[in-house]
């Protein structure tokens, strides 16, 4: 009888598990049809021609217009400024915590930059009203310092911790016995970390990078704050801008439901979504290769 | 033998691992062109101390050494001698097979280029190494595929490559044969005893019968100390010490 209660519970606890892990893709495959549900509504009103090559995103002027050129390119700016910024800094860091660094440095250092993952971006947003952007103008001489470099400088802190914890994880992992054979024909530490330990990693490194852009992409709130936001074409990194996720930020609030507006704004989410599938897709591509390079 | 010149040595050497002593009182040489074996039970320091001879615990923070290492009477631990140009002139083998995910060519002009041979100089180099391994004839048409594809064999002959390309003058090899089939041991003791005519090689070995076979002189050690070194004739026939005695005739180990 007891042994009965027994077979009951992993009856139900069975049930449970498999209704909670449905429901993660059902939530997912929910999410994913309302955007092609609007997306699609949205394409039966503007013609997909205008939506791609279209310079104006004015959604409420006289002369409407859909254009996401505008907004992809401030999102590709804001992101390849990060990612400049970022990429060097992260593979310096993860080279000298995985390579240079000390036993009670590293145990210091791998914590705290975990932390700044852990700073809420609006804080980080905050930061660049109040620090950056003013920064930004003295320098440049411009009345404010709201722009995509603004936006690029918050963002590239934003995707450090996960470029580094990643890259570090890949330098990590290179077979002590390739940097033994490095050292063993005379190669310096130096020569062997660049000539030897870095290509080695090469793809848990590229991994590393795709999931920084990823997180890059994604971000609302901080360009949302320190871009700008203004509708014009972007015309570089000193000029505002009003990327895709600030867009939907901003004018989600105020759109009259089962508009064009309305539907425009699930259009670039969809834009939005496919670009960072791809960018994780490439990473999670490359995280596969390192694993199987690691067994091997 | 022993009036061939004495090209390295190791005076007083004691040897921690924190606080674990793995070497002590090590004192040894080792003559000029002669293949000297290091054997002994596993965990006897034997790798320990072939490691020393190129610096490569200079890697291993905990470790600490005392003691000398002498390469031609100078220290190599001394300031005036950086441990890179240490490694140069001391090559090493290691145990498994550390070809470098590149090109076989690759492989081998990676330390040419490393140590600034002129561009010019390196592809006759790696030819030279090539052959001198035995290795030319069965690559020669694909040198540029990956190391890896390689047999276990011929990816322990492309390290020895690797490593005499660079001019050694003495060199270090740690269980070269213990992953590969007595074919390719074979051909790699083969290779070893040519070696011997222009270079001073230590070789750490698990095998008896290979340290019988291609060592002049025999170094045994257990727990840390050099219990017996001599011929290696008089060592496997006529050992002084129990310990040896026990060690060669199988006893244990």
């Amino acid at each position: 009888m007891q042994l009965a209660q027994r077979e009951q519970i992993d009856k139900v606890a069975r049930l449970l598990f498999r209704t909670t892990g449905l429901l993660v893709i059902a939530i997912l495959g929910g999410i994913f049809l309302m955007l092609l549900w609007n997306t699609v509504a949205f394409f039966l009103k503007v013609k997909p021609m205008d939506f791609i090559t279209g310079t104006q995103w004015n959604p409420s002027g006289s002369q409407v217009s859909y254009g996401i050129l505008p907004l992809l390119v401030s999102t590709i700016l804001v992101t390849f400024g990060a990612m400049v910024i970022a990429i060097p800094l992260s593979l310096g860091t993860a080279a000298f915590l995985s390579e240079y660094a000390g036993k009670t440095l590293k145990n210091i250092l791998k914590p705290v930059i975990e932390m700044l993952a852990a700073i809420p971006s609006v804080a980080i947003g905050f930061l660049g009203i109040v620090v950056l952007g003013p920064g930004i103008a003295h320098l440049t001489g411009q009345s404010n310092g709201l722009n995509a470099l603004n936006g690029a400088i918050l963002l590239s802190v934003m995707a450090l911790p996960t470029i580094i914890t990643v890259a570090e994880d890949a330098i990590n992992g290179v077979p002590s016995s390739y940097k033994e054979a490095s050292y063993s024909v005379g190669a310096s530490k130096w020569q062997t970390l660049i000539k030897v330990t870095i290509p080695a990693a090469a793809p848990g490194i590229l991994a590393a990078i795709m999931l920084g852009v990823g997180r890059a992409i994604g971000e609302t709130m901080t360009v949302l704050m320190a871009t700008g936001n203004a509708s014009a074409f972007p015309k570089g990194f000193f000029h505002s801008v009003r990327t895709i996720t600030a867009t939907i930020a901003i004018e989600m609030g105020e759109v009259p439901y089962q508009t064009t507006h309305y539907y425009a704004l699930f259009a670039i989410a969809a834009v939005l979504f496919l670009i960072t599938l791809a960018v994780n897709l490439i990473g999670e591509h490359f995280v596969n290769k390192y694993r199987k390079y690691q067994e091997a | 033998m022993s009036n061939e010149p004495i090209k390295l040595a190791a005076q007083h050497v004691d040897l921690w691992f924190g606080k674990k002593q793995v070497l002590k009182n090590i004192n040894i040489t080792f003559p000029k062109n002669i293949v000297t074996a290091l054997i002994g039970p596993s965990g006897c320091g034997k790798s320990t101390l072939l490691r020393c001879f190129n610096r490569m615990h200079d890697l291993s923070p905990d470790a600490h050494i005392e003691g000398k290492f002498l390469l031609d009477e100078q220290d190599i631990y001394n300031q005036k001698i950086s441990a890179t140009e240490v490694r140069r002139r001391i090559g090493m083998v290691f145990q498994k097979a550390n070809t470098f995910p590149k090109s076989i060519y690759e492989n081998i002009n990676y330390g040419l280029k490393i140590n600034d041979v002129p561009k010019a100089d390196r592809p006759g180099i790696v030819e030279q190494a090539l052959k001198e391994s035995y290795l030319w004839d069965e690559v020669k048409d694909n040198l540029d595929m990956p190391a890896t594809r390689l047999s276990g064999g011929q990816q322990q002959r492309l390290c020895i490559a690797r490593t005499v390309a660079l001019r050694p003058e003495v060199i270090l090899m740690d269980e070269p044969c213990s992953a590969l089939d007595p074919l390719s041991t074979a051909k790699i003791e083969e290779l070893i005893v040519e070696l011997k005519k222009d270079y001073t090689i230590l070789i750490v070995t698990h095998n008896m019968q290979q340290a019988q076979r291609i060592a002049d002189k025999t170094v045994f050690m257990y727990l840390g100390e050099i219990i017996e070194s001599g011929n290696t004739k008089s060592i496997f026939t006529d050992p002084q010490e129990e310990l040896t005695t026990n060690y060669v005739k199988g006893h244990f180990g």
